[in-house]
């Protein structure tokens, strides 16, 4: 905490869920990939080692300022437990190799264990380490893919659809084993000291399903899964649109959703008002581009649109930066956030605040 | 016609498949079966691709509706491409990553519209290459679903120029919805944002549009 912040960062962030106004806005740098890039490392070697990654989190932050610690690795670790391979490269994020489950197999799946998983392991180990380093001063973010956007890295995208409409049976069975699976997953993250879990769900968003089919499916599962992780979760549509699920996301029980800017953020604060939080919106991928004023200008932008009366963490539309955005650009976000984020200050945001 | 075409789009919204090709054998001419497609099928994929692009309908309206009508169009029209208006010679590839449903789709489109595309599957950027050469390829599409793989385009935009062969390199996939300016910032001629867009870009190209 320097003189002039007046809560810590997770004091700062509690009190934005609770909507209400805290210090000054909170915000998330979400730059896993770029504690490898700090150490001169490529990701399959940082991401290797639990402790480069708790070093990387905590650098990162002292570095940029920002109001969380993010344990996430990559979303492929969660394809070992089921027998699946990850492919590595040196410039961006490691992805899934083959699909491993086929709709035949469904039936048979058993739900892997997570603790003895030397994979799943290597994220818990590094929370570990986050929490000693960070204690009570920030919150740590861990993330879980959720039960129903899972299956497109298990089985390939096209065939998951075709078995959403066309096999509801095995679609049912898959959905109940990865339930189980997230569930064991996102608790024990909890056990190892993340704060909070970021469920990633974009195969909700009405980007990828209709809305009519996500009160039968993806809104089912939510509430299902999310009732039972021991703690708060956000749900993150990796910058699928939410507006048109935003009047049911809430009864999942998510605190708080990922939100983009393919979408207009009064909008959607006006329809999330005082019953979710915001989390979002600034393009990851502009963002490589952007020189101090862009970046300046976007923080502004969504701070205006957004902040008034709490419930809103300024942070990007995906959940993760691409490795390829500069220091000069993240740098830019949080000397503009510490600026123009004070509560009751900066113009057009709660001056009764 | 227009009750043909809002039932033939009710069915595929609601992912009818036996109600839309129910509808296709009752109104197809079988001397010219082409015609259906031209003039109910692709219209409707295309706006339901249009649709998706602005929000209204979703990624599986798209992947389902031209799935149906994938299997409507092998009952329907005669064997061996005889529909098929040829156009020029062309091929899509997925560079590096592991993401077929957007080419897969774009294919489907494609083919519905007449025009017949070489599958290169998944690819590296030197794979690419090759296949430009041994095909003699006159336009490229590439599908990419990682920001890491859009700028590897880049490569692939200089591999061509490098071989002095006039191939023109469309673009697509997440990164460059995302962002409209990065089709350019890889040096590729056009982008397309939706399935429905490659059919456009592709007409254009055939139209003359070709640089
Ligand atoms: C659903 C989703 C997921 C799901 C499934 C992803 C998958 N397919 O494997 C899950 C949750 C698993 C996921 C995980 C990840 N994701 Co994701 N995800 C998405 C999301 C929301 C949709 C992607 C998708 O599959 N769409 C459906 C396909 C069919 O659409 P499409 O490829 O765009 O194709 C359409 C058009 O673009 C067009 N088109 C496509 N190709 C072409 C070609 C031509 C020539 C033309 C004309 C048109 C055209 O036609 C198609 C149909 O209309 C996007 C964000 C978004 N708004 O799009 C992020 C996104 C793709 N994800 C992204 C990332 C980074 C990841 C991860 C690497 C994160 C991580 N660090 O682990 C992992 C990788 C997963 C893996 N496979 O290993 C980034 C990629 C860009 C980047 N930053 O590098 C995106 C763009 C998010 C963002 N805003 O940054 N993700």
């Amino acid at each position: 905490m320097t003189a002039r912040d007046a809560m810590t960062s997770l004091e700062r962030v509690l009190t934005t869920l609770g909507h209400s106004e805290p210090d000054r806005v909170p915000f998330f740098l979400l730059n896993n990939l770029h504690g490898a890039k700090e150490m001169g490392l490529e990701p399959r070697e940082y991401f290797r080692d639990p402790d480069l990654v708790a070093r990387g989190q905590l650098g990162l932050r002292e570095k940029y300022r920002d109001d969380c610690l993010y344990s996430f690795f990559y979303a492929a670790i969660e394809m070992y437990p089921w027998g699946g391979e990850v492919n590595y490269s040196p410039d961006g994020p490691p992805t899934a190799a083959e699909p491993v489950i086929h709709r035949r197999n469904i039936p048979s799946l058993e739900v892997p264990d997570v603790e003895s998983n030397p994979d799943l392991r290597r994220v818990l180990d590094a929370t570990e380490s986050m929490k000693k380093g960070i204690g009570d001063e920030a919150p740590i973010i861990g993330v879980v893919m959720s039960p129903f956007s899972l299956p497109v890295m298990q089985m390939g995208f096209a065939e998951y659809l075709s078995l959403i409409y066309e096999y509801p049976e095995e679609f049912w069975s898959l959905m109940r084993v990865n339930r189980e699976f997230c569930v064991r997953w996102a608790n024990a993250q909890l056990k190892a000291g993340a704060t909070a879990i970021c469920y990633f769900d974009p195969v909700s968003s009405p980007t990828i399903i209709p809305e009519e089919l996500y009160g039968k499916t993806g809104l089912a599962i939510g509430k299902s899964t999310l009732g039972r992780i021991e703690g708060p979760t956000a749900t993150h549509l990796a910058s699928g649109i939410a507006l048109p699920i935003m009047p049911r996301l809430p009864e999942t029980g998510t605190a708080a959703v990922g939100v983009g800017d393919s979408e207009d953020l009064r909008s959607l604060k006006a329809s999330s008002l005082g019953r979710i939080s915001l989390l979002g919106n600034l393009n990851g991928i502009k963002m490589v581009n952007w020189d101090h004023r862009q970046a300046e200008e976007a923080v502004v932008e969504a701070i205006d649109a957004a902040a008034a009366g709490g419930g809103f963490i300024l942070s990007d539309n995906h959940g993760e930066l691409p490795l390829q955005v500069p220091e000069d650009a993240m740098m830019a976000i949080s000397e503009a956030v510490h600026e123009h984020g004070r509560y009751g200050i900066a113009p057009g945001e709660g001056k009764d605040g | 016609m227009d009750d043909i075409v809002a039932a033939f789009r009710e069915t595929l919204l609601s992912v009818d498949g036996i109600g839309a090709e129910k509808l296709a054998l009752q109104n197809v001419d079988p001397k010219h079966p082409f015609s259906f497609v031209e003039r109910v099928m692709v219209p409707v994929l295309e706006e339901i691709g249009v649709g998706w692009e602005r929000g209204t309908y979703s990624l599986a309206h798209v992947y389902m509706s031209s799935r149906i009508c994938e299997r409507i169009a092998d009952t329907i029209l005669p064997p061996a491409d005889a529909g098929t208006r040829g156009g020029p010679k062309t091929a899509i590839a997925v560079l590096n990553d592991h993401h077929l449903l957007g080419k897969k789709i774009v294919y489907s489109a494609l083919r519905a519209g007449g025009f017949e595309v070489l599958d290169y599957g998944q690819c590296s950027v030197e794979e690419v290459l090759a296949g430009c050469e041994r095909d003699d390829l006159e336009v490229l599409l590439i599908s990419v679903l990682l920001y890491p793989s859009a700028l590897e385009t880049a490569r692939v935009v200089e591999g061509l120029a490098d071989s002095g062969r006039g191939t023109r390199v469309v673009v697509g996939g997440a990164p460059f919805r995302l962002d409209p300016d990065l089709y350019k910032r890889v040096g590729a001629d056009d982008v397309g944002y939706s399935a429905f867009d490659a059919l456009r870009i592709m007409r254009d190209i055939e139209g003359g549009g070709r640089s």
